[in-house]
């Protein structure tokens, strides 16, 4: 009996004295948690990337991978952040999920001014929600044509600059590369899976042909239009004759796999594919090139979706001043333009493009921002809460036009009603 | 009940040995009662947590107009998540709700053609690999075990496997198909809308064919063996030997076994959720439902799906047991 509490006496000792030790040194021991979706290498190079921090501060980071699919991510988020957990300090957001999880997060204008000055307006005015700051970009992304430029020279044809430039293009050089004895040869792959990627593609055919965004940013429903209409008949005709029939199951790395074996002559992807598609095991390694998506029509301009990851600091969070200081340090000059260096990420901060060191290690970098520059948002903030919906009615219309169930015509009449419905009074 | 008393008597005085134990007899079984009580108690407070406590949330849930970033602030709006109308000022009614969604419905057939069409396949399949395993054979303990295997694998893991051995371009289904001269293009199993369900259902048949052959199998070996060396003297054909014979032998396993499946496959999620998360042709209740609760932020709207999920297949479970006559308390029907 007296042998145990001396021993508790004792502990409390110790217990004491490292209670002491901390509040003595304040910024010691926490552990911030960040969770986020893995691609590839991404573990290893956001520890690389956050280890700056973790010296200068004293804290470490924990990271919390997810999966690739960032449906499932939204999924778990969106668990997690009703249940109020604590957990997770940091989440990295996809930017359509601002409006959505707008209420679970903190307000960042105040501590991110000077980042949020020096970023590009638009993608700071898509992670603005009521007045308040959720989120933080980190890098964007936006889409482009990868051609196959040694295929394109021995059939004398140039880049296409419009849909139906790439339809003929594409027609014509399968064939010859068929008859030439590469039967699994396709002419342009992309992504026509029901799932939030369909979307993003076929926002850009509808905004290329001045078919508008679906829902414009005043909230009114313009996807029923006749230049939409005959976009979607255009790209319904791709199927089975220069895209393969498997592309209505294809998501990004399905394209990426048929692309990069040398089997398709043109790729609508992210510039993630790019690094990987000159990879030392790539059978098209050097053979290709970029070139911003094609225009509709001839009055048409060329349209990529907006994409991009931020990160938001979760209102759970325990530790939230430490949190807000890596948020800040991530998207902060130092980190992005790390990323630039090492994953040809784009960064969202616009001095960055005119950036020496980013031009010589990447030159994708600066290329890509004449891409950037005529992207498109989905219309995330219009429809508020239900773009999720919104977004699966969307890609369910075209998805069934492009399988054939029921015209264009059809299906966007059809759309327009169930858009109609489901904004009720209001979005 | 009367041997396990029988010890205790024999150890009372032999005197009034039987008048004490007449006396003890209902006081013995009303301890014996709240004994099994408590032992019957941790498991009964785990299942009201973990089962019957979040069923009747969600069935409360159902009748609120809850979302999942505001868990406690739903307010109770009837039956308007089942079903309700509206009178447009045009004089048109427009019904709403899951029971007027055909979505809903869509999903409902879906999962009852999934649910009918696997388990028929998995029964006879099952039951064919059951009368093959049934019969002694050198390695019979080791081919038991491997066919096991497509059941042991998660099916997270199977069905990933399943999506790129099904994958158009270079899935090794086409492949095989196509070097056989079985097929002259290659075929999107998933993306194709005739063919996705076939897909979903051939790996379900593919994963739980063993299952059923387990369940099929521990009926067989219950059948007596000189019921078939009887019919062997008598010389009855074979066929009649399975149909008079094994099969109504073997039919309280086999009931049981397709209960369990059925009840599985009527909640189908896994497989089509990696497979076709989002073909209309294939979406099952369980996935639409989720859909709504979590993707679509309509958490009252996704947990009257899933009550109605639980009410279908309450209400097919009554059916089947009234129906079938099907005893699960193990006895043979008479």
């Amino acid at each position: 009996m007296e042998r145990i509490s001396a021993k508790w006496r004792g502990g409390t000792a110790i217990g004491t004295a490292i209670v002491l030790a901390l509040a003595a040194w304040p910024a010691a021991a926490v552990e911030i948690s960040y969770a986020s979706g893995v691609v590839g290498t991404a573990i290893d190079s956001f520890r690389e990337r956050v280890k700056p921090w973790e010296e200068a501060t004293g804290n470490t980071v924990n990271f919390v991978p997810m999966p690739a699919s960032t449906s499932d991510q939204f999924g778990q988020y969106r668990l997690w952040l009703a249940a109020g957990n604590a957990d997770i300090d940091l989440y990295q957001t996809d930017i359509i999920w601002a409006a959505q999880l707008a209420d679970q997060f903190v307000d960042l204008s105040g501590p991110a001014a000077e980042i949020a000055a020096a970023s590009f307006p638009a993608i700071i005015e898509s992670q603005t929600v009521d007045g308040r700051l959720v989120a933080l970009p980190l890098y964007t992304d936006a889409p482009a044509l990868y051609y196959r430029a040694d295929l394109l020279e021995k059939y004398g044809a140039g880049v296409p600059r419009s849909w139906e430039e790439l339809t003929e293009t594409a027609a014509r050089i399968q064939a010859e590369e068929r008859a030439a004895g590469n039967g699994d040869f396709w002419g342009f792959v992309w992504q026509g899976n029901a799932y939030e990627g369909l979307s993003c593609n076929a926002l850009e055919w509808l905004a290329s042909s001045g078919g508008g965004h679906v829902v414009e940013a005043d909230g009114a429903i313009s996807v029923n239009n006749p230049a939409a209409i005959e976009a979607l008949e255009l790209a319904a005709g791709w199927v089975g004759t220069i895209s393969p029939p498997g592309v209505l199951a294809y998501q990004e790395e399905e394209a990426r796999g048929v692309w990069q074996t040398g089997n398709a002559l043109f790729m609508r992807n992210w510039p993630y594919a790019y690094a990987l598609g000159n990879g030392a095991d790539s059978p098209v390694k050097g053979l290709f090139g970029v070139a911003p998506l094609p225009a509709g029509g001839d009055d048409g301009g060329s349209a990529a979706t907006l994409g991009g990851w931020n990160v938001a600091v979760s209102k759970y969070s325990q530790h939230q001043e430490a949190a807000i200081s890596l948020a800040l340090y991530l998207a902060g000059p130092e980190a992005q333009k790390a990323g630039a260096l090492g994953e040809a990420h784009l960064p969202t901060l616009v001095a960055l493009y005119d950036d020496p060191e980013i031009a010589a290690a990447q030159p994708i970098v600066p290329r890509w921002k004449e891409i950037f520059e005529q992207a498109v948002p989905r219309p995330s903030a219009p429809t508020k809460g239900a773009y999720n919906e919104v977004s699966a009615r969307f890609w369910s219309a075209v998805h069934e036009t492009l399988s054939g169930q029921g015209s264009a015509a059809e299906n966007l009449e059809l759309l327009e009603l169930d858009l109609d419905d489901l904004k009720g009074r209001g979005w | 009940m009367t041997d396990m008393t029988a010890p205790l008597s024999d150890t009372a005085p032999p005197s009034d040995a039987r008048p004490r134990a007449l006396r003890k007899e209902p006081d013995l079984e009303a301890r014996r009662r709240r004994a099994a009580f408590w032992f019957l108690a941790p498991m009964l407070a785990m299942l009201i947590c973990v089962a019957a406590w979040p069923l009747a949330r969600s069935i409360y849930f159902s009748f609120t107009d809850t979302t999942l970033t505001s868990l406690y602030d739903g307010r109770w709006v009837g039956f308007d998540n089942y079903l309700s109308y509206r009178q447009l000022s045009s004089g048109r009614v427009v019904w709403r709700g899951t029971l007027a969604d055909p979505a809903w419905w869509n999903a409902v057939w879906n999962t009852v053609r999934f649910a009918a069409i696997s388990v028929s396949l998995e029964t006879v399949l099952g039951l064919m690999v059951a009368l093959v395993l049934n019969v002694r054979f050198p390695m019979r303990g080791l081919v038991r075990a491997a066919i096991l295997i497509p059941w042991a694998i998660p099916t997270i893991v199977s069905a990933k496997m399943w999506g790129w051995m099904l994958n158009d371009q270079f899935g090794i289904l086409n492949d095989m198909l196509l070097r056989a001269g079985l097929i002259s293009e290659k075929i999107a199993w998933t993306a194709n809308a005739d063919t996705a369900m076939a897909a979903v259902i051939l790996v379900d048949v593919w994963k739980t064919t063993p299952f059923m052959a387990l369940l099929c199998l521990a009926g067989l070996q219950m059948i007596p063996r000189d019921i078939y060396e009887a019919a062997k003297v008598d010389g009855v054909h074979p066929v009649k030997v399975f149909f008079r014979v094994t099969l109504p032998l073997v039919r309280p396993a086999l009931m049981v076994a397709v209960i369990f499946r059925m009840l599985d496959a009527l909640r189908m999620f896994d497989l089509v959720y990696v497979l076709t998360p989002n073909s209309s042709a294939t979406k099952t209740m369980s996935i639409l439902s989720r859909e709504n609760l979590i993707e679509f932020d309509k958490f009252a709207y996704g947990s009257a799906q899933s009550t109605l999920l639980f009410a279908l297949i309450a209400i097919f479970v009554s059916l089947y047991i009234w129906l079938g006559k099907v005893d699960l308390g193990g006895r043979t029907p008479a």
